[in-house]
C-alpha cells in the first residue's frame, strides 16, 4: 500500500502521457473541487463560531447570576445591603457587587441610546454574583433572599442562557455534518469523474495491461491527474471562501451580540487544509474507482 | 515455455476447447490454423493469461496460470510479445512512444538508437512520429510486431498478423518472424491463411496445428 502511494506521487512524465487527456472529467473535478472547498470554508466558519458561542455562552451560563432589586426608592439602599450581607455568607459565591449606575446605563445604552437619564427611571438594582467552583444552592438562596429582601429576585441566566447555548452547539454539529456531507460529495462528484474517465479509457487500460503494466502503474497515472486537480480546484474555492469570509462586516459593526462568523487568530489557516483533504478524498475515491475498473480487464 | 495440459474453455455456450495438449519448446515455431470460431484467438489468449481454462492447467514459464497474482500476470506478459488481431494502440501517443509503450510501463529506460533501429528493421524508421490512426493496415501490423519485441521477450504469439495485409506485406511480415525464430525467439502463429503457411516451409522449420473439433492436432501433408 505504501509502495502504491509513493508511486501516486512521484513524478512519472512517461507514465502521466500514457493516459489520454479526459476532457469534460477535468474541469469537472476542478470545478467540484473548487465549489465544494468554497463551501466548506463557509461551514468551517460557521462551526468554529458557533463553537466559540456555545462555550461562552455554556462557561457564562455555569459561573454567573444576576440578582434583580426592586423596591422604593427609599429603600433600595437598605435591600441592596441586605442582599449584599446575605450573599456574602452563603457557601459557593466567590463575588458579588453592585452595578453602578454608570454600568446600568452601559447596559441599557443599545435600547435606550447613551442619553438615558437613569436617575429618573424607576429602575431595579443589579447585582452581579459569581459562583465559586463548589457551587451554590440556588433553591435556598431564593429562599433567603425572599425573608430578606422581599423586592429581590434571583436570575441564574438558565432560563434564556441554556437554550442558546443548546442551540449553538447543535449549530456547531450541524457545520460539521455539513463538512462531512461535503466531503462526501466530493469523493462522489471525483468517482464518477473518475469512472467516466476509466470508461472512456477502457481501451487504453487493456492495452497497458497487455504490454505488462501493473495496476499500481495504470492506476496512478489516473490517481495523479484527478488528485492534482482536486487539489488545484480546492485551493481556489477555498481562497474565495476566505475572501467571501474576510469581506464580511466585522463584528462591531454588524452589533454586539453577533459573535462574528469567521476565523479568528491560528484559525485562519484551518481553510488552508482543504485542498490537502480534497487531495486525499481524490487519491482514495480515483484509487478505489481505477481498481474497481481494473478488476474487470484481466 | 508455454505448455497446455488436457486443457478445456467454456465461453458459457459450450465447450470451445477441450483436451488441449501442448507444448512450446524454447525456439521453437508453431503455426495455429483451423476455420473462423475454431478457438485460435481463445487459445493465444490462453497462453498470455488473457484468459483461464475452465479445465486443465496451462503453464507459462513454469507457472501454473492460475497461481499468478495480477501483478505476476503482468511481469508474464513483459515476457511475451503478443501481435493482435486487431492492433490496439494509444491513438492520441505517436507511434514510437507506442512502440516503446511496454519499456515505459516497465520503467526501463530506453535507447533512442535501439529504437529507431528497431523501427528502421520493421520499415517504419520515418513514422516514429505519426500517430497511429494515420497508418495504413500493414503499418500498424508491423509496428505492433516491434512493440511485441521491443522488450526482447523470449515467446512471440501473432493472431491472424497478416490478417489485414497483401500478399507481399504478408511475406514481409513472416520474413521478420521466421528472422526472430532464427535469434531464439520462441514464436505461435494462429493464422487462417494456408498458403502463408506452405510459404513458410521454405523459410522455417515450422510445426503446423489445427484445432478441429474443439481438439488440437498435428496438421500433416494435408495441408
Amino acid at each position: 500500500m505504501i509502495g502504491s502511494l509513493a508511486l501516486m506521487f512521484s513524478p512519472d512524465r512517461q507514465a502521466d502521457r500514457v493516459v489520454p487527456p479526459t476532457g469534460h472529467t477535468a474541469w469537472l473535478t476542478t470545478f467540484t473541487s473548487a465549489a465544494m472547498a468554497f463551501l466548506a470554508v463557509f461551514a468551517l466558519a460557521l462551526s468554529l463560531a458557533s463553537g466559540r458561542l456555545a462555550t461562552r455562552w455554556a462557561d457564562a451560563l455555569a459561573n454567573t447570576a444576576t440578582i434583580r432589586i426592586s423596591a422604593p426608592p427609599e429603600q433600595m439602599q437598605q435591600q441592596t445591603d441586605a442582599v449584599l450581607a446575605l450573599l456574602s455568607t452563603t457557601p459557593g459565591i466567590a463575588t458579588s457587587r453592585a452595578m453602578t449606575d454608570a454600568e446600568q446605563q452601559v447596559l441599557l445604552a443599545p435600547w435606550f441610546g447613551p442619553d438615558l437619564p437613569v436617575d429618573a427611571l424607576p429602575l431595579p438594582r443589579l447585582i452581579e454574583v459569581t459562583e465559586g467552583p463548589e457551587g451554590y444552592d440556588g433553591e435556598g438562596l431564593r429562599q433567603r433572599l425572599a425573608a430578606e429582601a422581599p423586592g429581590a429576585v434571583l436570575d441564574d441566566h438558565t432560563r434564556w442562557r441554556r437554550p442558546l447555548a443548546t442551540a449553538a452547539s447543535r449549530l456547531n454539529l450541524l457545520g460539521w455534518l455539513s463538512i462531512l456531507l461535503i466531503g462526501a460529495t466530493m469523493a462522489a462528484m471525483i468517482t464518477l469523474a473518475a469512472n467516466a474517465a476509466l470508461a472512456a479509457n477502457a481501451q487504453v487500460i487493456r492495452v497497458l495491461r497487455l504490454v505488462g503494466a501493473q495496476d499500481d502503474y495504470i492506476a496512478a497515472a489516473f490517481v495523479r491527474r484527478f488528485t492534482l486537480r482536486a487539489i488545484v480546484g480546492a485551493a481556489a474555492g477555498a481562497v474565495a471562501g476566505m475572501l467571501g469570509i474576510l469581506l464580511l462586516p466585522p463584528v462591531d459593526e454588524a452589533g454586539g451580540f453577533l459573535t462574528g462568523l469567521g476565523f479568528q487568530g491560528a484559525g485562519w489557516l484551518l481553510p488552508l487544509l482543504l485542498p490537502l483533504v480534497a487531495g486525499l478524498v481524490a487519491l482514495f475515491a480515483t484509487r478505489a474507482a481505477a481498481f474497481r475498473k481494473l478488476r474487470e480487464v484481466q | 515455455m508455454i505448455a497446455f495440459d488436457n486443457v478445456a474453455y467454456n465461453y458459457g455456450g459450450g465447450e470451445l476447447l477441450s483436451e488441449v495438449t501442448l507444448r512450446l519448446a524454447p525456439g521453437s515455431f508453431h503455426f495455429l490454423t483451423g476455420p473462423s470460431g475454431a478457438g485460435k484467438t481463445t487459445l493465444l489468449k490462453l497462453a498470455y493469461a488473457e484468459l483461464l481454462p475452465t479445465a486443465g492447467h496451462v503453464t507459462i514459464f513454469d507457472s501454473d496460470v492460475r497461481s499468478l497474482g495480477r501483478n505476476d500476470v503482468a511481469m508474464t506478459r513483459r515476457r511475451i510479445g503478443v501481435v493482435h488481431q486487431d492492433v490496439q494502440f494509444l491513438d492520441h501517443l505517436p507511434l514510437a512512444a507506442n512502440v516503446s509503450l511496454p519499456l515505459t510501463v516497465s520503467g526501463r529506460t530506453q535507447n533512442p538508437r535501439d529504437l529507431t533501429d528497431l523501427l528502421q528493421w520493421v520499415g517504419l524508421g520515418k513514422l516514429a512520429d505519426a500517430l497511429p490512426p494515420s497508418l495504413s493496415g500493414g503499418e500498424r501490423q508491423r509496428a505492433a510486431l516491434a512493440r511485441a519485441i521491443i522488450m526482447g521477450p523470449d515467446v512471440i504469439l501473432a493472431d491472424e498478423p497478416t490478417g489485414n495485409l497483401d500478399w507481399e506485406m504478408s511475406l514481409r511480415l513472416l520474413t521478420l518472424l521466421a528472422e526472430l525464430n532464427r535469434m531464439g525467439k520462441t514464436i505461435l502463429v494462429a493464422t487462417h491463411d494456408l498458403n502463408l503457411i506452405r510459404q513458410a516451409k521454405s523459410l522455417v522449420a515450422a510445426r503446423v496445428l489445427r484445432i478441429r473439433n474443439r481438439r488440437i492436432q498435428l496438421a500433416g501433408a494435408d495441408l
